[in-house]
């Protein structure tokens, strides 16, 4: 880890050697977002004299001993092969997944194979999904890189083959190769891939597309639960290094003083006492706020407590979370903006009047607070700027670095390290902590300090840092014909749109619809014959993004609990009444039959327990969930959740249940305890793990993960297990106890 | 200045009377093996031994511990530690990483008092430790995979 130092004291490199002449564009200019096909969103970038940072395959394999046929494999002649993953491990397994389609294909030892972080670089690692763009999110990582990855692998086979048959002097189709061996077809000798590196690094690789892919009835790695994760040796033993870890001499620490309430500026800066302080270094403002640069975090943190500002605060927020609660309910008495309309949902809310069911659904802002804070490296020198971080989307980090830092975008180079978590919270329009290191880069420079920077958020920075989950109200009104069966379905949402005001809001903003404001609503798969779904957007000015499951996080919510109200209305079970609904839907009505099998769904439970339902899809896969409550005097206790996948093809059958079981506690820590609110001033009233509560060893039930065997193509994991936890754990209270529990997080009485 | 005993070897290091020892591990010893997480022992990121017993370091004061002998994540070994380290690997029970240095601190000083904790012996020695990624369920069962390999 000592790149970024070297490159301050030799400085002789620069980190960019292209013209200067042209002005440094700004974000707007470079990043343009057009609609594309199929995956729904296509970002187009044009950086002006923008080249890639050198692949860092290519950059090895000039030894003439490393083959890397590809930008994703290296083999070396110790017989490593690495495999380069695009996408961020933020703890999703993306290494341990993207190793496995590699592998798998190439016939390598499982052993053998390492991985490592790609550089940012968007014409060879670009989300596959998102056009141009390098990035992790969505839940597509594996889905997007599954035929890259096989592909990659392939390549790499069949050229260590033809090395392997130049050197024999035999035909190609007669080399086979097992766990990263070349096997001679005559004298059936085996030769480590390692020692035909050098041979197979001076043929010309084929295309990918080109490449034949393996049978799947040959998959030896795909779809196998026990291979170990990639990245667990280094995380048991403390060597794994995050965001927050890069450490070498000189680096500086720094922390920001951010305004008490969103939308607040400095007005005035008394630093005197602060800049007295030892170990203190600089003080200035930043766009954000007040940067404060020491040796260490304490010291800047200490120093960080001596300063002296007024806040300019006439745009800031001053609302608190009750007035906006009244105000959410006021926007739900009036129409929104209709998003589905089938049928004619008011004549039948009229004609069978007497049989509307009606109930408002609402959910909290919601912190994503991964347990690593925050954090990002940066150095600016005369010719650009370095920065390191857990960067979730580095081509959108790197323009924000840029503009931040006053260089061109070709003058940034960004290294993606580890991230202790993210949840959604690394993934930012506007780039958010690395533009902020950027800032404090930039301002150290300018100020003659010539040393690289750490910038570190205090968890109360986080939790009150704003970027949460927005909250939102859901008013439904349904109705039943004569036969009990669902005649109309209205739902009402009103919810802070996340791509207001962002890059993607051109695109994604479809008719004044966002569509992660409504997901799970507007694809409501029910069979219902009148359904009107209607969307308000109010802007509050508290800044919101992306949590796990997105939309579906409240969606689901809502549709699950208020399917299980009508059915009530109706006297039905609710798994049956779902499973009549959903018949067009095999692959929901799949999950659904195997969480309730597993969970013994017809065995009656003693008084005061019960059991709950939800079904969702999401991210292109399918969960349910039924929960098992015991609901006393002393409360709701969770015993037991059992939950059912289909995501398509398991190639990792193991990360999946990892993935699905922490969404799972996720979902329950956001249904039983997690919340953000505003007080009536419009501060954030949570700040640390003792009252931004979170789900703890003790409370966690057992859950049984039970994986859908299907040859359909991998679709996400890391998002899906969410949406349906809190609405089948307040289905299960209602079963134990009738009470009916309509916001979260869930409360008693 | 304090005389620490840090992963078996004695140094000693300058500290100032208020710094907890969680900055003086991580930005003055460069051993960044132990997280900060929150700062006021409510998560358990920063879970080290001292004279063998779990403590979260982001409250305890170095100037406090003269003749100490402190173990991090990176000094931990030991049958213990191994048995631990290998349950953890073979149940895959690490996702994002960060919140296992405290978690695999937490249960070797567990695994070292109580050989063959029960359900609710685990649930109270970890219930200090914070995971947002869900591994509780796994950490669970490491640590009765590691009391079984160390024949407690």
């Amino acid at each position: 880890m000592t790149h970024l130092f070297e490159r301050l004291s030799a400085a002789a490199r620069p980190l960019a050697s292209r013209p200067t002449t042209s002005p440094a564009p700004t974000r707007r200019d470079v990043l343009r977002i057009v609609g594309g096909a199929g995956a729904g969103l296509t970002i187009a970038l044009a950086l002006p004299g923008a080249a890639p940072t050198a692949a860092l395959a290519a950059e090895e394999a000039d030894d003439g001993k490393t083959f890397a046929p590809n930008a994703f494999v290296r083999v070396t002649p110790d017989n490593t092969v690495t495999v380069v993953i695009k996408h961020l491990e933020m703890g999703q397994g993306v290494y341990t997944g993207l190793a496995t389609l590699v592998a798998e294909e190439m016939d390598a030892a499982w052993e053998q194979v390492r991985c490592e972080h790609a550089p940012a670089d968007a014409d060879l690692y670009n989300n596959l999904f998102w056009g141009a763009v390098q990035g992790t999110g969505g839940s597509t990582s594996l889905a997007n890189a599954f035929l890259q990855m096989r592909r990659a692998g392939a390549m790499a086979r069949g050229l260590l083959r033809r090395a392997a048959a130049d050197a024999w002097g035999v035909g190609v189709d007669a080399v086979d190769t097992a766990a990263g061996q070349l096997i001679h077809p005559e004298t059936g000798e085996r030769v480590p891939y390692g020692q035909m590196t050098a041979r197979a690094a001076r043929l010309r690789p084929p295309s990918p597309e080109s490449v034949p892919l393996k049978d799947p009835e040959d998959f030896t790695l795909i779809g196998r639960a026990d291979l170990r994760r990639k990245d667990a040796p280094e995380k048991v033993e403390g060597r794994a290094i995050f965001g927050s870890d890069v450490a070498f001499n000189g680096l500086l620490t720094a922390l920001v003083l951010r305004p008490p309430r969103f939308g607040g500026t400095l007005k005035t800066l008394d630093a005197s006492a602060a800049q007295a302080m030892r170990g203190v270094r600089a003080v200035f403002a930043i766009p954000r706020g007040v940067a404060v640069v020491a040796d260490g975090f304490w010291q800047a943190r200490k120093a960080r407590m001596a300063l002296k500002v007024e806040w300019d605060e006439s745009d800031a927020v001053r609302v608190g979370s009750k007035a906006l609660w009244d105000e959410y309910r006021d926007l739900a008495d009036t129409p929104g903006q209709t998003f589905r309309d089938d049928g004619d949902v008011h004549a039948a809310l009229a004609k069978a009047a007497s049989s509307v069911v009606e109930a408002t659904y609402t959910v909290p802002y919601m912190a994503h607070a991964p347990m690593e804070p925050l954090s990002a490296v940066a150095l600016r020198t005369a010719s650009g700027i370095e920065v390191r971080a857990g960067s979730q989307v580095p081509t959108l980090d790197a323009l924000a670095i840029a503009e931040a830092a006053g260089v061109r975008p070709d003058q940034v180079t960004l290294h993606t390290l580890y991230a202790g978590g993210s949840f959604g919270r690394r993934a930012t329009p506007d780039g958010d902590v690395v533009a902020e290191v950027a800032a404090i880069a930039r301002g150290l420079f300018e100020r003659g300090i010539a040393a690289p920077v750490k910038l570190v958020w205090t968890r109360e920075d986080d939790i009150r840092g704003g970027r949460y989950r927005p909250m939102a109200l859901h008013r439904l009104r349904g109705a039943l014909d004569e036969a009990r069966r669902p005649l109309a379905w209205h739902q009402r949402v009103v919810t802070q749109s996340i791509l207001k005001g962002t890059p993607f809001e051109s695109v994604l903003i479809k008719d004044g619809i966002d569509g992660t404001s409504v997901e799970g609503v507007i694809d409501l798969p029910y069979a219902i014959p009148n359904m009107l779904g209607d969307l308000h957007g109010p802007d509050p000015g508290v800044p919101v993004l992306w949590w796990r499951a997105v939309g579906h996080s409240h969606t689901a919510f809502a549709v699950e609990s208020f399917v299980d109200e009508l059915a009530h209305a109706a006297g039905a079970d609710p798994l049956v009444w779902r499973m009549d609904l959903l018949a067009d839907h095999p692959r929901l009505l799949g999950v659904l039959m195997l969480a309730a099998n597993k969970a013994n769904w017809s065995t009656p439970l003693d008084a005061g327990r019960g059991r709950g339902v939800a079904v969702h899809a999401s991210f292109g896969s399918f969960v349910a969930h039924v929960a098992e409550v015991t609901v006393s005097a002393s409360g709701v206790t969770v015993d037991r959740l059992v939950c059912a996948v289909d995501c398509g093809l398991p190639v990792n059958p193991d990360v999946i249940r990892a993935q699905i079981e922490g969404g799972t506690c996720f979902g329950l820590s956001a249904a039983l305890r997690g919340r953000v609110t505003l007080d009536d001033t419009g501060k954030v009233v949570q700040s640390n793990f003792h009252d931004f509560e979170v789900l703890r060893f003790p409370s966690l039930p057992p859950i049984e993960v039970h994986i859908v065997p299907s040859a359909e193509p991998p679709s996400g994991v890391g998002e899906p297990g969410v949406p349906t936890v809190a609405p089948a754990v307040a289905n299960a209270i209602f079963a134990a106890s009738g009470k009916r529990l309509r916001d979260l997080p869930l409360k008693l009485g | 200045m304090v005389r620490l005993v840090i992963n078996g070897s004695a140094q000693n290091v300058a500290v100032d009377e208020d710094m907890p020892l969680l900055w003086v591990l991580r930005d003055t010893l460069g051993l960044t093996g132990t997280k900060y997480g929150c700062g006021l022992s409510q998560c358990g990121a920063c879970t080290v031994h001292v004279n063998g017993r779990a403590v979260r370091a982001c409250q305890t004061f170095a100037a406090d511990l003269d003749g100490a002998t402190i173990t991090t994540i990176e000094g931990l070994a030991g049958p213990v530690a191994d048995a631990v380290r290998t349950a953890w690997i073979d149940l895959n029970v690490v996702q994002c990483g960060y919140c296992q240095s405290g978690q695999i601190m937490q249960a070797t000083a567990l695994l070292a008092r109580t050989p063959r904790p029960t359900d609710k012996e685990i649930d109270a020695a970890m219930s200090g430790i914070l995971c947002r990624c869900g591994t509780y369920g796994r950490i669970r069962a490491a640590i009765h995979a590691a009391a079984t390999t160390l024949g407690g």
